[in-house]
């Protein structure tokens, strides 16, 4: 629930891990901490440390069209029991968003009933089909502002589709996020990393090259038009070799990385267990590696979760024909403390810039991602960055189960969030 | 046993017991009355996903000689069109009070799923791409026939050379005959263009080869396996006419195998492409055997399912309950069987 | 598996004796002279050895089919054919145990019109019996069918008699008789030992399985 209150004082924390402070929020603002009244809420943040809200690039929250699975409302719920308070809603919904009154209407379903900043992201082609553009720039005149456009979950996969996207979006900084995967070289049926567990296990196979050959054609193409590309879920060594590349040449291109492929490897598919369906598919540790080392450099920019939460019957089908994708929102953040912060890969700085202030950058948030300072929007997560649990699926915000780590023992890093001066989550 | 799922799951021991078993239940075949009381009362239901009448057909001859009920469910086409998942159709058939789900999916992996979620035995009668243990089983019960009728007295396995030719990456057969004849010791050699090898091959306890005409001369025995008509469009290789050029098994190649080798298919054969007439009708060909086998065979692996007391949790055989969720402390099954 | 160790699972094998002392009833003399009157009392009873078949129970049924077949060849000069019947597949218990090992089963010839004499070393319950006579009734059609057991031990839960017996065994219903014979245990002898206190069943007083072998 959140819950307003004219003033609440944050004492104690840690501002990024720079040092302690206290932090008053006043009328969704940050406020000098001196002028607090005596009836001001107090938050003990004694041993936590404070970031900026966090953003999340890369959220389904699948209203409208599968309420049975997730709503606006349940989703921005788990985001903010993951430490979010903006979402950009992926455009995969039905109908479509392809249109502005589509994204208008996502928006209000965030203001009305959102835990969080709803952001749509719209479609690059209409009905995200890959044939033909969406009114991209009817979207970004819209009250909703699209920047983001994406067609994820299909890849767009025409180069002249792709090229005249690029250009378009230039128009309005708009950025075109790819869900980097060829068609040809990994149809609908890739279900499972192609390698030696998919040609054991008899599963249709995901070549690592199906990802970094649409990268590596669309940073040229992002170079051709000048314009910003944004690659979805990066999963391969090899694609973050051609991030490399691109970035090096100066090249307008940010990356995002989800959390499973941080963590989970494709071992975890010989169980044939439908929650570890997730497309791009999990892949070997060699890539994990790349992936932890490149978020640790900065070639990938952000941590984007990915959030795919589906109804129980839609994953409770044969390997090969359940759904694609698992929930992220809620264990984002733990994910990222457990492979990147504790093994000291990532400070705390650091983190507030993969997944928060980047992020919002790239969405071109203006309300996001900010500094912990006067007179900025109140949005932040307080972090307890010793606290570890075992993941039990049953303790979800979300409508749907398909959750990876369940049963597994992980930090539990959240531990209050505040979004727009409200407490939207508190442990 | 509580499911047979793979032939990897098989020890030796185990191999060894089916095939023997196997033996005794062929007696019964050349019997006036080809029926044994060992599994009356006991439900077995044959639900197919896929079709396939001669797998399903042995089955059920198999389950009715030992006296089981059986019954046989088509489920044809993707549950995921007909709005009912696998989950549900599997608990609706359980429900019903079966106390062994012989599974035969188009998906692979199908009969470790079910086994999360219902109690009753589960036999894999081939899933997808993946593995189809009871082939392999009797194609081990063939093979071991004919080694010992061809070298009485020699070991069965040990030292034998299998050569699996053809479409090893869409093959369930090829797959299960790997695991079992490396569990029974022999060394086997996969045969195939590159476009059909699976990807890992490398890991798997085989050799590998590209040229048919070299390896033909020193195997005891030539699985041939189907090429499926969707794989001859599917850019695997250009024509059929290359393929039989290259992998099939010619009247010219025939002259490469030894005069006891064997040679096998798990049929239906496509004369002309992978094999020709000449080798399926030689007589070196063991592919009836093959066919005559499956009903002993199965009736073995019915048995060691099911001819033991019940050992459903709850102690009967028609608990349809779903199971808990949060079973991941389930094995993984590994197909492999020995990582 | 052979079939000497599919006896193992539900007790004490015969070859490890029971906890309290086991009491010889017959050594391995004796067992030689009981095997010798059967052989006699069954040519006597067939008025020789046209048209007899001896069919073992395995696993000792066997081995005594082979010693009354051997007695009677010195009787009457010809060879007398003998089997073996394995029954597990006719047992009506297969689901009260971990799935048993089926045994071989092999019949010289025919027994259409032949008179099959059934031999194993035990008889108890009468449940083996009925289950050789179903997996008989299976193979072929014999003239008839008679029975020859080394020892009876009584407590019948079937109607079934046996024509020859060796050795008649009053016992307790919890108590064990383990026939030994060389050809598979390496020694002659017939033992009585105490069982455990009885077990109560749903079909009454039964502890020990009544197979032949370990009873």
């Amino acid at each position: 629930m959140t819950i307003t209150t004219t003033e609440l004082l944050v004492t104690g924390a840690d501002l990024l891990g720079r040092g302690r402070a206290d932090l008053l929020i006043r009328d969704g603002v940050f406020a000098d901490p001196a002028t607090a009244g005596p009836g001001a809420e107090r938050l003990d943040a004694d041993g936590l440390v404070a970031l900026p809200g966090l953003v999340d690039l890369h959220t389904h929250l699948r209203e409208p069209g599968r309420e049975d699975a997730e709503t606006v409302e349940t989703g921005t719920l788990a985001a903010a029991r993951g430490g979010f308070t903006a979402v950009l809603a992926m455009a995969n919904t039905s109908p479509v968003t392809d249109t502005a009154e589509a994204a208008l209407h996502v928006a209000a379903l965030g203001r009305r009933g959102g835990h969080a900043e709803v952001v749509p992201v719209g479609a690059v082609s209409k009905g995200l089909a890959g044939a033909e553009l969406a009114e991209l720039g009817l979207m970004a005149r819209s009250e909703a502002a699209v920047r983001v456009f994406s067609d994820d979950g299909h890849c767009v996969s025409d180069p002249r589709l792709m090229r005249r996207a690029l250009e378009y979006v230039r128009a309005f900084d708009g950025v075109i996020a790819q869900h980097a995967q060829d068609p040809q070289l990994a149809g609908r049926e890739a279900c499972c990393h192609e390698g030696e567990i998919s040609g054991r296990l008899g599963l249709p196979g995901w070549p690592a090259a199906a990802e970094a050959t649409i990268v590596a054609r669309d940073v040229q193409l992002a170079e051709l038009t000048r314009s910003r590309l944004h690659v979805c879920h990066v999963s391969t060594a090899e694609t973050v070799d051609v991030l490399r590349w691109a970035k090096l040449r100066g090249i307008d291109v940010t990356a995002e990385v989800a959390p499973h492929h941080l963590l989970l490897t494709t071992d975890e598919v010989q169980g044939y267990d439908p929650t570890f369906k997730v497309n791009p598919p999990l892949r070997p540790a060699e890539h994990v590696a790349a992936l932890r080392d490149a978020l640790s450099d900065g070639t990938i920019d952000a941590v984007a979760t990915d959030h795919a939460p589906h109804a129980r019957h839609d994953k409770e089908h044969a390997f090969a024909e359940a759904a694609f994708g698992m929930l992220g929102l809620e264990t984002a953040l733990a994910v990222v403390v457990e492979t990147m912060v504790n093994p000291g890969r990532l400070g705390w700085e650091q983190v507030a810039l993969r997944m928060s202030t980047v992020p919002a950058h790239i969405a071109r948030l203006t309300g996001q991602g900010r500094p912990l300072s006067v007179g900025e929007p109140a949005n932040l997560t307080l972090v307890d960055p010793a606290a570890r649990r075992v993941v039990d699926r049953s303790d979800s915000a979300s409508l749907s189960r398909n959750n990876p780590w369940h049963g597994r023992e992980l930090p539990d890093p959240v531990a209050a969030t505040v979004w727009a001066g409200s407490l939207t989550y508190r442990r | 046993m509580r499911h047979l799922l793979s032939a990897g799951d098989l020890s030796l021991a185990e191999t060894t017991g089916i095939l023997d078993l196997a033996e005794q239940m062929s007696l019964v075949q050349a019997r006036p009355v080809k029926k044994l009381p060992a599994l009356r009362g006991r439900t077995v239901v044959n639900l197919f996903f896929e079709d396939s009448t001669r797998t399903r057909s042995s089955f059920e001859i198999a389950g009715k000689w030992l006296s089981a009920d059986v019954i046989n469910i088509s489920a044809k086409g993707s549950s995921v069109s007909k709005g009912e998942s696998l989950r549900d159709t599997v608990l609706t058939v359980a429900a019903m009070g079966v106390d062994a789900l012989v599974i035969r999916h188009h998906a692979s992996g199908a009969p470790w799923q079910v086994t999360q979620w219902i109690d009753a035995q589960v036999l894999n009668a081939g899933d997808g791409t993946h593995e189809h243990p009871t082939q392999a089983l009797l194609d081990a019960f063939t093979l071991r026939r004919h080694f010992r009728r061809t070298a009485p007295g020699q070991i069965d396995f040990a030292g034998r050379t299998v050569a699996v030719v053809g479409d090893v990456t869409h093959s369930r057969v090829a797959r299960s005959n790997v695991l079992l004849l490396q569990t029974l010791g022999a060394r086997v050699v996969l045969v195939a263009p590159p476009t059909l090898m699976p990807s890992g091959v490398d890991s798997w306890p085989v050799e590998t080869s590209h040229d048919l005409d070299a390896v033909l001369p020193e195997v005891d025995a030539v699985m041939m396996l189907r090429v499926q008509r969707e794989r001859m469009s599917g850019g695997y290789f250009p024509t059929p006419r290359e393929y039989t050029v290259g992998y099939g098994l010619t009247r010219t190649r025939l002259g490469l195998l030894r005069p006891d080798a064997a040679i096998c298919h798990p049929g239906p054969m496509n004369r002309g492409l992978e094999i020709s007439a000449d080798a399926a009708d030689s007589g070196r060909s063991r592919i009836l055997d093959q066919v005559a086998a499956g009903v002993s065979v199965r009736m073995a692996v019915l048995y060691q399912l099911l001819g033991g007391e019940d050992d459903t949790p709850a102690g009967g055989s028609a608990d349809a309950r779903p199971r808990t969720e949060g079973r991941r402390e389930a094995p993984a099954p590994d197909p492999r069987g020995q990582r | 598996m052979s079939d000497a160790d599919q006896r193992r699972p539900r007790g004490e094998s015969p070859a490890e004796p029971a906890t309290r002392p086991a009491r010889l009833v017959l050594d391995s003399d004796q067992i030689q002279r009981a095997c010798a009157r059967m052989a006699h009392q069954i040519l006597e009873a067939n008025r020789g050895a046209a048209g007899l078949v001896l069919v073992g129970i395995p696993t000792r049924g066997v081995a005594l089919a082979d010693r009354l077949a051997r007695a009677m060849s010195e009787v009457e000069g010809v060879d007398i054919p003998v089997g073996a019947l394995d029954i597990t597949l006719y047992r009506d218990d297969l689901r009260r145990h971990p799935t048993r090992t089926v045994g071989r089963t092999h019949l010289p010839l025919s027994v259409d019109n032949a008179v099959v004499v059934l031999v194993d070393d035990v008889l108890y319950s009468g449940r083996t019996v009925r289950a050789a006579l179903d997996a008989l009734g299976d193979l072929g059609r014999p003239r008839a069918v008679r029975l020859a057991v080394l020892v009876d031990r009584g407590h019948r839960e079937l109607p079934i008699r046996a024509d020859h017996v060796g050795k008649n065994i009053p016992t307790r219903a919890n108590e064990r008789v383990s026939v030994r014979l060389a050809e598979v245990d390496g020694v002659n002898e017939i033992t009585i030992s105490p069982g455990d206190d009885p077990v109560p069943t749903a079909d009454g007083l039964e502890l020990p399985d009544p197979v032949d072998g370990a009873l």
